[in-house]
């Protein structure tokens, strides 16, 4: 190009300069406002109307339990249409929940218990208090309390329990026959010396482990660990305690010793990378290769569709020797459900809402459905609930007083997956010093609680 | 002509100019410019997509420096990758363009065999590798053992994790290969021919004719290397969750990065606290280091790529 014509170029104006930086700034100021968790229940819960109704479930047999239910629920109030959408995750839910519209969701459900205090702090979820004492729900008498306590935040109830999960120890009877073995183990002591009399050796792997203890080992993760110690995540203060309470420093030297007893950390993890996946048919204890299982009480159901060709024994975990008392108790977490603050359908949306966590009818039949833990005392004694032997296992742990789950956070489950990180170093052997790196550990936890904050 | 015409003129002249721009200016600004803005300024707020953004000043960027302790992993990992698997993929596809150039039977079905694995989806190509290196279960790490060399642990191994992610890029490095090939059949004969009748060795005439002729393609192939490589998010994703077993249950927690945050790469951390922890201020500062980063190694780049067009442009 000639050097006069491009000269000839006009060059914006400074005018034009702060009228492209005006509108920038009105368009950030409105993008600022999108998802805004303010709104209010005025409609009439008796017009005809239709609602969305978000959930996660996406194996055919649990959609199929889920609609049973909201073909009951609209039979019961003809006037409300229930849209349901499955398979949705958090990603999911969080992204549509903050970018609000006509099209989103106006009951939603999620199965991380853990993020309850992202969802209550942040008003992702309706505070569900106004409609609760509206329809005069006396939710002690209802709920069993680790259901009631990991469904609120700091006094914020934003979600009930739909059902939930308890987690106990599989063990393989044959195995145990074989091995001499007459009774599940009750205390750590003892879970020790079941684990490497059940572990067979092979070349330089295992024909059967006794017990996958590493934290990759599926369920085997810190805080489903954590639960059979008596333990506090934060102090009063609401600062991280895991450097302070023993029970952290108990658990993390008991699994370290029982991956040592076991083989190693590195002969383990080779024996792990031959599993196959957590919710196939080839889950390792469903295969035999491992005789002793963490898991949730789903697992009952799994390996009996799976055909196992071993009879299957259920107990709770153990316990430390000096905690025998507490023996029954276990990790428990579920799915939970609120209300979308953007909803224009409030009222309507907890008539959904009660009808799928309080309705003993609805409870139980998916319960049976899904085979999960029902999430109320009416429903967990009702006679309609199929229970066999295996599964009453986990019907009594959900029931224990000391059986309990991660407290809720301001940023999730952030918390429980750094403190899980940790216990990915010590059990390798990357970080030697407990100590020092739990005190480390306590200090990023809160680093990110203030960041959250 | 009065001034007043001039200006008219030059008023119509900026006027049409600007109609010819504005479908450039309106993309640009839609797509580039607003989220630059937004970006800084959600990197000096406090925000989790729901109420106002509140200000925080240089509190994110000092949480993501001083605190957030996947942020230095994810760099020195990205910058790994941007230095030995951006010049692995360009010196293998030049190899293989080089190749593929010289065969003389059955030129269409090698061409065609070195391509296809570039058109598989990312991530049915990740679980094939991890698949087939699974030291486990994998048929390379069987064949080792069976040769009685050692076997690594690939996608479970610290150490090992980065260089299979390479032999994966490597695997599909189809794409340079078309680039590379087109620009090496584009090298005129007879300056080949001119050199070997100055006795010019395959080494010389490879070094002083071939490279000069398709250097400004072998910056190109650079560059876009880099940019995608700073953007490389999928298969480091999919490789670590699928290689650490945890493939989502109920409530999960995800772990990214596994074995040990070495597949952490800068765009999982934009996406672990934009979109999972909802810290937009954070998310918005990895993605500004990002930026900076590009646009580094691009001038970089670009200024040495100035004497090798010179070069190449040569008669």
């Amino acid at each position: 190009m000639p050097e006069k014509s491009r000269n000839a170029l006009p060059s914006p104006s400074r005018r034009g300069v702060a009228a492209l930086a005006a509108a920038a700034s009105l368009a950030l100021l409105a993008t600022a406002c999108t998802g805004s968790a303010r709104s209010g229940a005025n409609d009439d819960p008796n017009a005809q109307t239709t609602i969305a109704f978000w959930h996660g479930w996406s194996a055919p047999a649990e959609v199929e339990a889920i609609q049973a239910n909201i073909d009951r629920f609209e039979k019961a109030n003809p006037n409300i249409t229930v849209k349901v959408v499955g398979n949705i995750n958090d990603d999911k839910l969080n992204q549509a929940l903050r970018a609000g519209g006509s099209n989103g969701p106006d009951v939603v459900s999620s199965f991380t218990t853990s993020n309850v205090g992202k969802f209550c702090s942040s008003g992702a979820f309706l505070d569900l208090k106004p409609f609760i004492e509206k329809s005069g729900l006396d939710l002690g008498r209802l709920i069993p309390k680790p259901m009631l306590d990991y469904t609120q935040f700091e006094g914020t109830r934003c979600a009930l329990p739909l059902l939930g999960d308890a987690y106990g120890l599989y063990y393989n009877k044959d195995a145990f026959e074989k091995a001499g073995i007459t009774a599940p183990p009750k205390t750590w002591s003892e879970f020790a010396k079941v684990a490497e009399k059940l572990t067979v050796p092979r070349g330089d792997g295992y024909r059967q482990l006794g017990f996958m203890p590493n934290y990759h080992g599926y369920e085997t993760v810190v805080d489903h660990y954590m639960a059979q110690w008596n333990h506090s995540y934060f102090d009063a203060r609401g600062k991280s305690n895991i450097a302070k309470d023993p029970a952290f420093k108990k658990m993390f030297t008991y699994q370290k010793s029982l991956v040592n007893s076991l083989g190693g950390f590195a002969k383990l993890e080779r024996y792990r990378n031959t599993f196959g996946d957590e919710w196939g048919a080839k889950h390792p204890f469903q295969t035999g290769q491992v005789a002793m299982q963490l898991d949730g009480e789903w697992r009952l159901g799994m390996a009996r569709d799976a055909g196992v060709g071993f009879e299957i024994g259920t107990a709770p975990m153990p316990v430390p020797d000096d905690e025998a008392d507490q023996y029954g108790k276990g990790f428990l977490s579920g799915t939970i459900i609120g209300i979308a603050p953007q909803s224009r359908k409030q009222n309507a949306a907890w008539k959904l809402v009660k009808y799928l966590t309080t309705d003993t009818r609805a409870v139980v039949s998916f319960a049976n459905a899904i085979r999960n833990v029902p999430s109320t005392f009416a429903a967990l004694k009702s006679p309609d609930l199929k229970v066999d032997p295996g599964f009453r296992t986990f019907l009594d742990i959900a029931r224990n007083p000391a059986s309990n789950t991660p407290p809720a956070s301001v940023n999730g489950s952030t918390y429980q997956t750094t403190l899980q990180d940790f216990g990915y170093q010590y059990e390798s052997g990357r970080v030697k010093d407990l100590q020092a790196g739990l005190e480390k550990t306590a200090r990023q936890i809160d680093t990110d609680i203030a960041q959250a904050k | 002509m009065s001034a007043h015409t001039l200006r008219a003129k030059r008023r119509r002249s900026a006027l049409r100019t600007a109609a010819f721009l504005s479908p450039w200016l309106v993309g640009f600004g839609v797509f580039f410019a607003y989220p630059l803005v937004s970006t800084v300024y959600f990197s000096l707020m406090k925000y989790d997509g729901f109420g106002t953004p509140v200000f925080r000043g240089p509190g994110n960027w000092a949480y993501v420096f001083q605190d957030y302790p996947l942020f230095w992993p994810a760099l020195r990992n990205t910058l790994w990758l941007v230095l030995v698997m951006v010049t692995c993929r360009v010196l293998f596809g030049l190899g293989i363009g080089l190749l593929v150039t010289r065969i003389r039977t059955g030129t269409g079905v090698f061409r065609t065999l070195f391509y296809l694995p570039y058109l598989a989806p990312p991530v049915a190509a990740t679980l094939a590798f991890v698949f087939l290196l699974n030291p486990g279960t994998g048929p390379v790490d069987s064949v080792l053992e069976g040769l009685g060399l050692p076997a690594p642990g690939w996608f479970t191994d610290p150490a090992w994790s980065k260089p299979a992610l390479t032999a994966l890029a490597l695997w599909g490095v189809g794409d340079l290969m078309v680039i590379f090939m087109a620009a090496l059949l584009d090298v005129p004969r007879e300056q080949y021919e001119a050199a070997e009748l100055d006795g010019a060795s395959p080494w010389q005439r490879f070094r002083f004719v071939t490279l000069p002729n398709i250097s400004p393609i072998v910056m190109f192939a650079v560059v876009t290397g880099v940019i995608q490589t700073m953007q490389y998010y999928t298969q480091p994703l999919v490789a670590g969750k699928v290689a650490s077993g945890i493939i989502g249950g109920s409530g999960q927690q995800f772990e990214p990065g596994y074995p040990d945050k070495s597949t952490l790469t800068l765009p999982q951390l934009v996406y672990n606290l934009g979109f999972q922890r909802f810290d937009y201020g954070s998310a918005s500062v990895v993605a500004l280091v990002l930026f900076a980063l590009a646009m580094a190694f691009t001038a970089l780049l670009m200024r040495r790529r100035g004497g090798l067009i010179q070069a190449g442009d040569r008669p």
